[in-house]
C-alpha cells in the first residue's frame, strides 16, 4: 500500500510539474468544446441539444492527450524496469498510474465541465447528469487509454496509433455518456447512466490486468 | 490436431494439400450462390431487385465478425499455450476481416441508398457496429506493423484483440441501445425480420462459400507468412 502511495504520489507529481498536468488537458478540453461553436454556429436551441455530446468528445480527446506520456517515458528512462522489480505486483502499479492519469486529467474535467455546459447552453436539468456521468465515466477513459498506452509504450511516435486503438474501444462510454445527459434532458429515465457505471467498473476492473501483461511483454518478460 | 501443426514445416505439406480443394470448393459454392442468388430466386416484391445485394452483404457482414472471433481464439492460443502458429494465423486473418468488414459496409451502404434514401443511416445498428470494428481491425494491423519486434508485435496485438473481443459485444449493445434512443424502428432493415425459403438456401450457400473462400485465403496467407519469416532469418543468417 506505501508503494502504491508513492508510485501515485510520484505520477501525479511528475504530471503537475513537468507535463503541464491538470492545466494542460483541462485547457484543451474548453478549447475543443469552444470550438464546435464556430463549426456548427450559433444556434443556442442546438448548441444545448448537442452539449452533452460535445463535451463527451471533448473528455475522449482531452484523456487521450496525455495518454502516450502514461508509460512511455518511464519506458524510456528505466523507472519501468525498476517498477517491474519492486515488490508492487506490475497490475498495482499500472492500477497507480491508471488512478494518477484520472486524478490529474479525469478529475479536473469534471470540475470544468458545468463551466463549458453553460458555455454552450445546456439547459439545467442536464447539469447533475453532464456531471455525473463524466465523474463516472471518466474512469474508463483512463483505464482502457492506459491498455493501449502499454501497447504502444515501445513504438516511437506511437500518439495516432493510441488514438486508433483506443477511441473505437471506448465508444461504449461515449454513447452511454452523451446518452445520459439527453435522458436527464427529456426526461427519459437513468438507463443510460446505469449502462455507463456497468462499463465503467467493467473497464477500471479489468484494465489493469491488461496494461500490466501489456507492459510485461514489452520489457522482454 | 492442433499440436500436429505446430511444426511449420508439417503445416506447410497439410495446408499445400487441402489448399487447392478449399479453392475448387470455394468457388463452386460461389459460383452457385452468385447464380441461385441472382438469377433463380425472384425479384422482391417491395424491394425488386436490389434485394439481391443482401447475397453479397449479409454474408460479408457475417464474415467479419467471425473472422474477429478466429482471430481472437488464435491470439489466445499463441498468448496462452505459446503456439507457434498462433500468431501467424492472428495475424494473416485480420486484413481478411478487415476486408470482409469494409465490403459489408460498402455493400450495405449501396443497399442502403435504395432502401432509405442515403448511402449512410445512422439508424442502423449492425451497419454502425460494423464501421466500428472495422476501426478496431485497422488499430490492429497498425499495431502489427507499428512494431518491429515479430514476437513482441504478435503478444501486443493478441492482447489487443481479447480486449477487442470482450468490447465488441459491449460495443454492439450500446449501438442498439443508442439506435432506438435515436431512431423509431420502422426502417426496413437489410435482412429483413423474416426470410423467405427461396432466399434463406442461396444466402446460406453464400456463407458457406465465403467462409471456405476464408480458410483458403487465410490457410495461403499463412502459408506466405511462414516463408517470409524464413526468407528473413535466412538473409539474416547470410548477413551475420
Amino acid at each position: 500500500m506505501t508503494a502504491f502511495r508513492a508510485l501515485l504520489i510520484r505520477d501525479m507529481r511528475l504530471a503537475f510539474r513537468a507535463g503541464g498536468g491538470a492545466s494542460l488537458a483541462a485547457a484543451f478540453f474548453a478549447l475543443v468544446a469552444a470550438l464546435v461553436p464556430f463549426g456548427v454556429g450559433a444556434d443556442l436551441i442546438l448548441l444545448g441539444r448537442i452539449a452533452g455530446g460535445v463535451l463527451w468528445v471533448s473528455a475522449a480527446l482531452a484523456a487521450l492527450l496525455s495518454l502516450d506520456r502514461l508509460f512511455q517515458a518511464d519506458y524510456e528512462d528505466g523507472s519501468l524496469d525498476v517498477l517491474l522489480l519492486s515488490p508492487l505486483q506490475l497490475e498495482a502499479g499500472a492500477a497507480a498510474k491508471i488512478l494518477a492519469h484520472w486524478l490529474t486529467t479525469g478529475l479536473p474535467l469534471v470540475v470544468l465541465s458545468p463551466v463549458l455546459g453553460l458555455l454552450l447552453n445546456l439547459p439545467a436539468p442536464g447539469y447533475l447528469a453532464l456531471i455525473g456521468s463524466l465523474l463516472i465515466g471518466t474512469p474508463a477513459l483512463s483505464g482502457v487509454g492506459a491498455i493501449g498506452a502499454a501497447l504502444t509504450l515501445s513504438i516511437r511516435r506511437g500518439g495516432l496509433i493510441l488514438a486508433l486503438i483506443v477511441l473505437p474501444l471506448i465508444t461504449p462510454a461515449l454513447i452511454f455518456g452523451a446518452g445520459a445527459v439527453t435522458d436527464a434532458l427529456d426526461g427519459t429515465g437513468r438507463g443510460a447512466f446505469l449502462f455507463l457505471a456497468a462499463f465503467s467498473v467493467a473497464a477500471v476492473g479489468l484494465s489493469p490486468f491488461a496494461a500490466a501483461a501489456a507492459v510485461r511483454l514489452n520489457l522482454g518478460g | 490436431m492442433i499440436t500436429f501443426l505446430a511444426n511449420p514445416k508439417r503445416f506447410l505439406d497439410f495446408s499445400n494439400a487441402i489448399a487447392p480443394w478449399l479453392a475448387v470448393l470455394a468457388a463452386v459454392l460461389l459460383g452457385v450462390g452468385f447464380y441461385w442468388a441472382l438469377v433463380v430466386t425472384p425479384p422482391d416484391y417491395q424491394q425488386g431487385q436490389s434485394v439481391k445485394i443482401m447475397f453479397v452483404h449479409v454474408p460479408a457482414a457475417y464474415m467479419g465478425i467471425m473472422v474477429y472471433g478466429a482471430m481472437a481464439v488464435a491470439s489466445l492460443t499463441g498468448l496462452v499455450f505459446r503456439h507457434p502458429l498462433a500468431d501467424v494465423a492472428a495475424k494473416s486473418a485480420a486484413p481478411l476481416g478487415a476486408a470482409f468488414t469494409a465490403l459489408a459496409l460498402l455493400t450495405g451502404s449501396l443497399w442502403g441508398r435504395p432502401m432509405w434514401g442515403t448511402f449512410w443511416q445512422w439508424g442502423d445498428a449492425r451497419l454502425v457496429s460494423e464501421l466500428i470494428l472495422l476501426f478496431i481491425y485497422l488499430g490492429y494491423i497498425a499495431l502489427w506493423n507499428a512494431i518491429d519486434d515479430p514476437v513482441r508485435a504478435a503478444k501486443a496485438a493478441a492482447i489487443l484483440s481479447l480486449v477487442g473481443a470482450a468490447d465488441v459485444p459491449i460495443i454492439h449493445f450500446s449501438v442498439d441501445w443508442w439506435n432506438t434512443l435515436h431512431q423509431p424502428a420502422s426502417i426496413v432493415r437489410p435482412g429483413g425480420p423474416t426470410i423467405d425459403r427461396s432466399f434463406l438456401i442461396p444466402l446460406l450457400i453464400m456463407m458457406a462459400g465465403y467462409t471456405v473462400l476464408f480458410a483458403w485465403l487465410w490457410l495461403v496467407r499463412m502459408q506466405t507468412e511462414i516463408l517470409e519469416r524464413r526468407a528473413r532469418s535466412l538473409m539474416m543468417a547470410r548477413g551475420a
